[in-house]
């Protein structure tokens, strides 16, 4: 049995950070306990908060689990994460807009130029346009798992349009409603100012054609959209437009919304919604999401897109084993945070040692995501092994293997009272003007006991997490 | 604000309005089958879908117009899509639309009906009294109209929705008056006798109005004042005239809110000033279901011109 | 050669629609084998928005036209010198990678037939000759055969019915291109409409190919040559739909009929 870092106990003591909730929840008894989670139940579904999961059907009302057991970081700790996450952020998108550039990372031969232009995630219809303050990847989601007191790995990076950034901000404002003395008792950095700096990242990012104050909005695919809830969320509390592509049109050189009172153009598109369909024009002739002739709009300096398309060649799971080597090329540092090592299947004698140890490793597709298309070795059955093993072989370049980390436990409300269970965390990274991330993040945890997939759509929850003043 | 934001405001009142009309027309069908018809004691069940202008619809999914067959095609029947349970669906879903331009009691307004529909729904049928659904619908209804009421700004969007209220009320005055008129009482020797006040009486207590007409009138009930009550008297809540004077009221504080004026604001005040300038007379001597035809037509091309001033998002 | 274009589209909606976006690729690509001395774009009620040259070198323009409109006419007019440089696109300046011409799309999506196709580059001398092999192999396998294909006809389907027209042709060629490493792209553009009527298709398409140490080349299967300077080059994409000279959609409920009519003159001395 691996022995897992527990983020509280070692050794039979409390960890310092954890040190002011040890009286808070050794001293709660099982009735407020369960009154208290009813509560927290309650008022997640009065405001809406719920989720609903990909071709599971079901009720698409679910609500996401909360835990009530804070995650904690020390203000050193949270440093040193801030850190490696800024770096990280810097150099993705230095990254991008090399390759729609010139490309000396290829041209250096740093990373193979088939992994970044044969990509499918590689827009050409972008190469040679730089955007707004060369940033292509506004909000970087980096999803970090722990295994020792000091020890953090980076799983995979999100530059697109990661989500569950609402969670984050309503499992604190939930905690501080049902346990305001807890907050009083601890020094916690505060997380509030998240919506604030989103809207002033994305204003910094207007076009060189915009001569005023920008115009910002939210662009949803709808609220058939399993995320809606956290598009109307961010909207609502940065104070701009929730729109569907039906309510942006392109005039001339411009887009505009509609409204009831004319034509309002705007600045900055918060895009939820995938490259392929934001134009049919451009991209998927068949898109009914999209805006006709935005992509022109945008080329010309009309009108900005966040994340920029074509910011997916630089999360892509086999661009991810390079993320080191661009902050060597780019920033000429050294890397904070570490890569889990990875071998690509597309490798013959990756793929060697893949298939042979298929029991003990983590397998992902290179496109997959939210826990899908994956096989965690250790807790699969024989035939499940076996079934993958035919997946792999028939296309292995659509593959990477990683081993099983040892994913860190923090305690955690269960029926029996309180028990480990594994956690990451998935802070969420700005990149305008400024590179700044609120102190804090979404910590996923895997609520059934052993499991190692924190994925809200396998049976995960969320925890607040605090990171402690200095 | 956006078109499409206004759009679903609008269509809240609506379809919440809407599904109210379903509810108050099988109270009508209701009321009348326990009254003796010229021809019997067999209520026409049809010219109820007629009125409804679900006539066609019905006949293709059940055929023979029993009473059980049109109070499932009016309260529950997703196929047809001006029944209660489609009406307070489209309601909720328009709300979930834009859940940040309501209040929570808005929206817990709408959701809960929504929530408690589903519950009717799962139960069995039989069983269910019809008065005590339609008692339900207008519960609802009302308590949406209050959250509306006390706890929305009074901006742009507060002004659309009680649009959206207004017009489909109006319409549903008219075509209710409509179901009694013209298709229970086709015979001119008809009117006047006693059992055509019976029907007008039901008629009133159908529209929750019975009380509110003897307070306003006072003595015996006769077509010519329940026409003027629920056309031209400004005092009664469903009157077509109050309906077409709340459009223009809230249409103008509209334009004075945009600073800029449609011709929504044109045509609704020409609908006004046609009704204020009525009289009973002239709409007996027009006919009564030729005038109510004729406002239901006018009706629906101010909604056309509402759409096009203000929801369509193709305003320059 | 000083070639005049003229080249009228004509959209006819049978009910008015309430307004319509397109992008155009519709001028002349800036390289040493053609100099632009006229050239204009127009379409009837519409507004010029956005203008830009996108990383492939292609000249972009978006229009926009207010609704409610029944009929729209986009029109080409323009003098162009052209010279022979046997399809070197010489002189043009991009930015997209040749790489990025590898990926396939759904309509050059390669099929056993392609792949045996892409065989004879294998066995050339060089690169170079390859893609003369290949060129001539697609049009030995592909007759000319107007109206024999859709627009949205695939290369696999092209090749397998052994007819169709130069945008079949294109399309088999850059397919097995890729299929044997090649970059390659599909261009659009016009070519001359002789006097003798030899050439068929006045608006014209034809496959480029990147062959290290000398560029971009064009080659033509439909007419068994490389471009010269009978040809004009507008733009360039993965596949036809990704370089079409005119994308567009309308919205509204009408729906659309189409008519054509280029002419491509030699200018009288």
């Amino acid at each position: 049995m691996t022995p897992y870092f527990n983020e509280m106990f070692q050794d039979g003591a409390v960890r310092k950070p954890y040190a002011g909730l040890e009286p808070w929840s050794a001293g709660m008894p099982a009735d407020r306990r369960l009154a208290k989670q009813a509560e927290a139940e309650a008022l997640f579904r009065r405001i809406g908060i719920t989720f609903a999961v990909y071709g599971e059907g079901g009720d698409p009302d679910r609500l996401i689990p909360f835990d009530m057991f804070p995650r904690v970081f020390t203000a050193a700790e949270w440093a040193k994460l801030e850190r490696g996450i800024k770096q990280r952020a810097r150099a993705l998108n230095a990254f991008l807009v090399d390759v729609y550039g010139r490309g000396e990372i290829v041209r250096a031969g740093r990373i193979p130029g088939r992994l970044v232009y044969q990509n499918e995630a590689y827009e050409k219809a972008v190469c040679g346009f730089t955007p707004p303050k060369g940033v292509y990847s506004h909000i970087v989601g980096v999803d970090i798992v722990r295994t020792g007191p000091g020890d953090f790995y980076v799983l995979e990076d999100n530059c697109r349009t990661p989500s569950g950034v609402s969670y984050m901000l309503e499992s604190r404002e939930m905690m501080m409603r049902m346990f305001p003395a807890l907050f009083r008792e601890n020094r916690i950095e505060p997380i509030d100012s998240y919506p604030e700096r989103l809207r002033r990242t994305l204003a910094s990012v207007a076009p060189v054609k915009c001569e005023r104050d920008p115009t910002v909005v939210i662009l949803t695919p709808g609220h058939f959209n399993s995320a809606y809830y956290e598009h109307s969320f961010l909207a609502d509390l940065m104070g701009v437009e929730l729109v569907e592509g039906q309510d942006l049109f392109v005039d001339g050189a411009f887009v505009y919304m509609r409204t009831t009172e004319g034509p309002k153009r705007v600045d900055v598109i918060y895009r939820r919604i995938d490259d392929a369909y934001i134009d049919p024009l451009c991209f998927r002739p068949d898109s009914m999401l999209g805006i006709p002739g935005l992509m022109d709009v945008y080329r010309s300096g009309g009108v900005s897109i966040c994340s920029a398309p074509g910011a997916g060649v630089a999360d892509d799971k086999a661009v991810y084993t390079y993320v080191p080597e661009m902050v060597r090329f780019y920033l000429g540092e050294e890397p904070i945070l570490k890569n889990v090592p990875t071998w690509k299947c597309s490798d013959p004698s990756d793929l060697k040692h893949v298939t042979e140890n298929l029991g003990e490793l983590v397998v992902k597709e290179v496109h997959g995501s939210g826990g899908y298309g994956m096989l965690v070795g250790p807790k699969s059955t024989k035939a499940q092994i076996e079934e993958f093993r035919a997946l792999i072989l028939a296309d292995p370049s659509n593959y990477i293997a990683q081993p099983t980390l040892a994913l860190s436990t923090t305690p955690t409300f269960v029926e029996e009272g309180i028990a480990p269970r594994h956690v990451d965390l998935r802070p969420y990274c700005l990149v305008g003007e400024r590179i700044e991330l609120v102190p804090g993040g979404l910590t996923r945890v895997a609520l059934r006991e052993g499991s190692l997939v924190v994925n809200s759509s396998q049976g995960g929850g969320v925890k607040d997490t605090w990171v402690l003043a200095e | 604000m956006l078109s499409r934001t206004a759009d679903n405001l609008y269509w809240i009142a609506r379809n919440m309005e809407r599904a109210e009309t379903a509810a108050r027309l099988l109270e009508v069908g209701a009321r009348l089958s326990l009254l003796p018809t010229a021809d019997g004691y067999r209520t026409d069940w049809d010219s109820l879908l007629r009125a409804s202008g679900n006539a066609v619809g019905f006949a293709q999914k059940y055929g023979a117009a029993t009473e059980e067959n049109i109070e499932n095609y009016l309260f529950f029947d997703r196929d047809n899509p001006n029944s209660v349970a489609s009406c307070l669906t489209r309601a909720r879903e328009n709300g979930r639309i834009v859940r940040t331009a309501l209040t929570t009691q808005v929206w817990d307004a709408l959701n809960t009906a929504f929530q408690e529909l589903r519950q009717l729904e799962a139960q069995p049928r039989a069983g269910q009294e019809m008065s005590k659904l339609t008692e339900w619908v207008t519960r609802h209804t009302a308590m949406l109209r209050g959250a509306i009421d006390a706890t929305l700004l009074r901006n742009d969007g507060y002004n659309l929705l009680n649009i959206g209220y207004y017009l489909e009320r109006g319409d549903s005055t008219a075509r209710l008056m409509d179901v009694k008129y013209y298709v229970l009482l086709p015979r001119a020797e008809y009117v006047g006798s006693g059992l055509d006040n019976d029907q007008w009486s039901m008629l009133l207590r159908a529209m929750s109005a019975h009380r509110a007409f003897h307070w306003a009138y006072g003595g015996e009930i006769t077509a010519a004042k329940i026409a003027h009550f629920l056309i031209l008297n400004p005092q009664c809540p469903r009157s077509l005239i109050t309906c077409v004077a709340g459009l223009n009221n809230h249409l103008s504080r509209l334009a004075k809110l945009y600073g800029r004026e449609t011709q929504a604001q044109e045509s609704a005040a020409r609908l006004l000033s046609d009704l204020e300038n009525q009289s009973v007379e002239r709409i007996f001597d027009e006919g009564l279901h030729e005038f109510l035809t004729r406002f239901v037509g006018e009706a629906v091309a101010l909604g056309n011109v509402i759409y096009n001033s203000y929801l369509s998002g193709d305003m320059n | 050669m000083l070639l005049i274009v003229d080249h009228v589209t004509l959209y006819r909606y049978d009910r008015p629609v309430r307004g319509v976006v397109q992008s155009h690729r519709m001028t002349p690509s800036r390289f040493d084998g053609q100099k632009v001395l006229d050239w204009a774009v127009t379409v009837s009620g519409g507004t010029l928005g956005s203008e830009f040259r996108d990383g492939a070198g292609d000249w972009v323009q978006g229009w926009t036209v207010k609704g409610p409109v029944t009929e729209i006419e986009v029109r080409v007019r323009g003098k162009v010198q052209t010279t022979d440089l046997a399809g070197v696109l010489r002189g043009h300046r991009e930015t997209a990678p040749p790489e990025a011409y590898l990926r396939e799309t759904d309509a050059t999506a390669a099929d056993a037939a392609i792949r045996d196709l892409a065989a004879c580059v294998a066995g050339a001398e060089n690169e170079l000759a390859g893609a003369h092999a290949l060129s001539e192999a697609v049009a030995a396998a592909i007759a000319y055969q107007p109206g024999s294909t859709k627009a949205h006809t695939t290369a696999a389907e092209a090749l397998a019915q052994g007819e169709g027209v130069c945008q079949d042709h294109a399309q088999v060629l850059i397919s097995a291109a890729r299929v044997a490493g090649i970059p390659a792209r599909y261009v659009s553009g016009y070519l001359q409409s002789g006097a003798d009527g030899s050439s068929h298709e006045a608006a014209h398409a034809w496959g480029e190919l990147y062959v290290a140490g000398l560029g971009w080349i064009g080659f033509d299967p439909a007419n068994g040559c490389c471009p010269d300077d009978r040809y004009i080059r507008l733009g360039s994409g993965l596949d036809a739909q990704d370089a079409a000279p005119i994308r567009g959609v309308s919205r509204g409920q009408g729906s659309e009929v189409l008519a054509v009519t280029v002419a491509v003159q030699l200018q009288e001395q």
